[in-house]
């Protein structure tokens, strides 16, 4: 169980700017939450601090009762695995299976264990076919999977996701999608920091909405895309099954239709 | 008039097993917005790049069939001349920055041709008002946001006074701002200019409110082609096997079409078309 704690956080670079200010969040074992905001909003800076990448300037972070001040990337990675948005920024090893044991190998993990693991994930991912392959020699919406598997693997107890859609064809974005559900159904904690809506508003119960530094909307999918001034003061459109209902009148008010289905059921 | 010719086209990258394109045939029309859509490694990267020449003569490639742009055969001349026809924007705009103001990267392309210093300052005005980004002239390319940094690359390509625009997923690394900027430029670049737009773009819903024509690839061959009415009410069934997803209205107008008149592809037209 690891519940994250966010208090008083502030966050300032090197430079002087003030990227994260006064942000208070908690987020219990188990939640799907989302993280959206215009780029330079902060919220990678923000969910940068829950496996220890950065550190607070001022205020507390806390992984289960581990605070992030006193304890190391390696410590805590083991408690929050993070998905880069960029899997080139993440991959270094020269095959898939080097890769997805890299990790294993770090938190100690016994020969049979780190076997055990590979072949579990590298079939729940489809990546059996690719696992002597050079991930550089892989297209990027593979290598972005390896990227999230080689983390998943680890088995932590929440996962971030940065922007796992990104640059994804249909079905890549289906296979992430399906992920996020499988790894919800284990009990693990999932935080996606996402441009897409649909994904937002259909795989998460929880959107924290980041606007120039602070924290200005904490609540579900369906309360946030019916609030007309956070909308438009963060210049985020609801998904387009949303518009619609809500154009057609058949949405209540502060609530919201997020998938097709629910408009198909509720029609 | 047709600006675009492609009869039979056939690309093979060296090495590869596949086909890129495989047999591609498709005329465009002067002043039309096409859409390219198809999962990853249908080809429309491969298309975008064989009709501004960059393949196969900076990225080698046997290519088989005809291709002929504004009466020209890529293959045939200079990248940096066919460029004075076919502006190209991709997919990481930062990648194509080099220089220190935004507006000598405007002028880089015009300075490599050997335009005149009048002309280039005129053609740097225009395009840069022509994207929105007029007074940013002398700030760093570096220091501006993605979204502001794509429609500099779009300047860059509009200085040369191009004919056709090719944009090859322009807006999947901007947030919603980005993209909604690059995407009411094209627009009206399309609609006002007059320019000719061939965007290959994931985003159906936005593409289903700007294109006049969807070209579907599908493993280097051309599954469909036709406007958005046409193609997406088709697809709704067989989303997976082609990797392309259709617009959600589309998509709620197949589960519930005894509401609708007929179905839908924007949201305006699924609200003027439902019953009710």
């Amino acid at each position: 169980m690891t519940d994250l704690n966010v208090s008083k956080l502030q966050h300032t670079y090197p430079n002087g700017v003030v990227a994260v200010n006064n942000v208070n969040v908690e987020i219990k074992q188990g939640e799907q939450v989302s993280v959206v905001g215009q780029n330079g909003s902060g919220k990678t800076t923000l969910v940068k601090h829950w496996n220890g990448l950065l550190k607070p300037t001022e205020g507390n972070v806390y992984v289960g009762d581990l605070d992030t001040m006193e304890h190391s990337v390696n410590v805590l990675a083991r408690k929050v695995g993070y998905v880069f948005q960029n899997p080139n920024h993440q991959i270094f090893a020269s095959s898939v299976r080097d890769e997805l044991e890299f990790g294993l190998i770090n938190i100690g993990l016994k020969e049979d264990e780190i076997k055990r693991r590979v072949d579990l994930i590298s079939q729940e991912f489809g990546l059996v076919e690719y696992l002597e392959t050079n991930p550089y020699r892989l297209g990027f919406s593979i290598r972005k999977t390896v990227g999230m598997a080689s983390i998943i693997a680890m088995e932590p107890d929440v996962i971030v996701l940065d922007e796992p859609t990104t640059g994804q064809d249909y079905l890549g974005i289906k296979a992430i999608r399906l992920a996020i559900k499988k790894l919800k159904d284990q009990g693990k904690t999932v935080i996606v920091v996402s441009h897409d809506m649909p994904l937002v508003a259909e795989d998460t119960d929880r959107v924290l909405v980041m606007c120039d530094t602070e924290l200005i909307f904490d609540g579900t999918p369906s309360k946030l895309f019916s609030d007309r001034s956070i909308l438009e003061k963060t210049n985020l459109l609801p998904p387009q099954i949303t518009s619609f209902t809500q154009k057609i009148g058949i949405s209540k008010e502060n609530e919201s239709l997020l998938s097709v289905e629910d408009a198909a059921k509720t029609l | 008039m047709s600006v675009i010719k492609v009869e039979n086209l056939t690309v093979q990258y060296a090495g590869e097993e596949k086909n890129a394109l495989d047999g591609v045939s498709l005329e465009i029309e002067k002043g039309e917005f096409v859409a390219l859509l198809g999962a990853h490694g249908a080809g429309k990267t491969t298309l975008c790049l064989s009709l501004n020449g960059i393949v196969p003569n900076m990225i080698s490639a046997d290519m088989y069939g005809a291709i002929e742009v504004l009466g020209e055969i890529p293959p045939k001349i200079p990248v940096r001349q066919l460029a004075t026809k076919v502006g190209s924007i991709f997919d990481n705009p930062e990648f194509q920055m080099s220089q220190l103001t935004v507006f000598e990267e405007v002028a880089l392309g015009l300075q490599n041709l050997g335009v005149e210093k009048t002309t280039i300052e005129k053609n740097i005005t225009e395009s840069l008002k022509l994207v929105g980004l007029e007074g940013f002239e002398e700030r760093s390319p570096f220091e501006i946001s993605g979204g502001q940094q794509q429609r500099l690359a779009m300047a860059s390509a509009l200085a040369m006074k191009p004919e056709i625009l090719i944009l090859d997923e322009p807006t999947s690394n901007l947030d919603p701002i980005g993209k909604e900027e690059v995407f009411s430029v094209t627009r009206s670049l399309n609609q006002e200019e007059g320019l000719t737009v061939i965007i290959a773009e994931h985003e159906v819903e936005v593409i289903a409110e700007f294109a006049d024509k969807l070209i579907l690839l599908d493993e280097g061959k051309i599954n469909e082609i036709g406007t958005p009415q046409e193609i997406f009410p088709k697809f709704v069934e067989h989303q997976e096997d082609v990797g392309v997803r259709v617009p959600q209205v589309t998509e709620l107008a197949s589960k519930k079409y005894e509401l609708f008149d007929s179905t839908p592809v924007t949201l305006d037209e699924a609200v003027r078309m439902y019953k009710g």
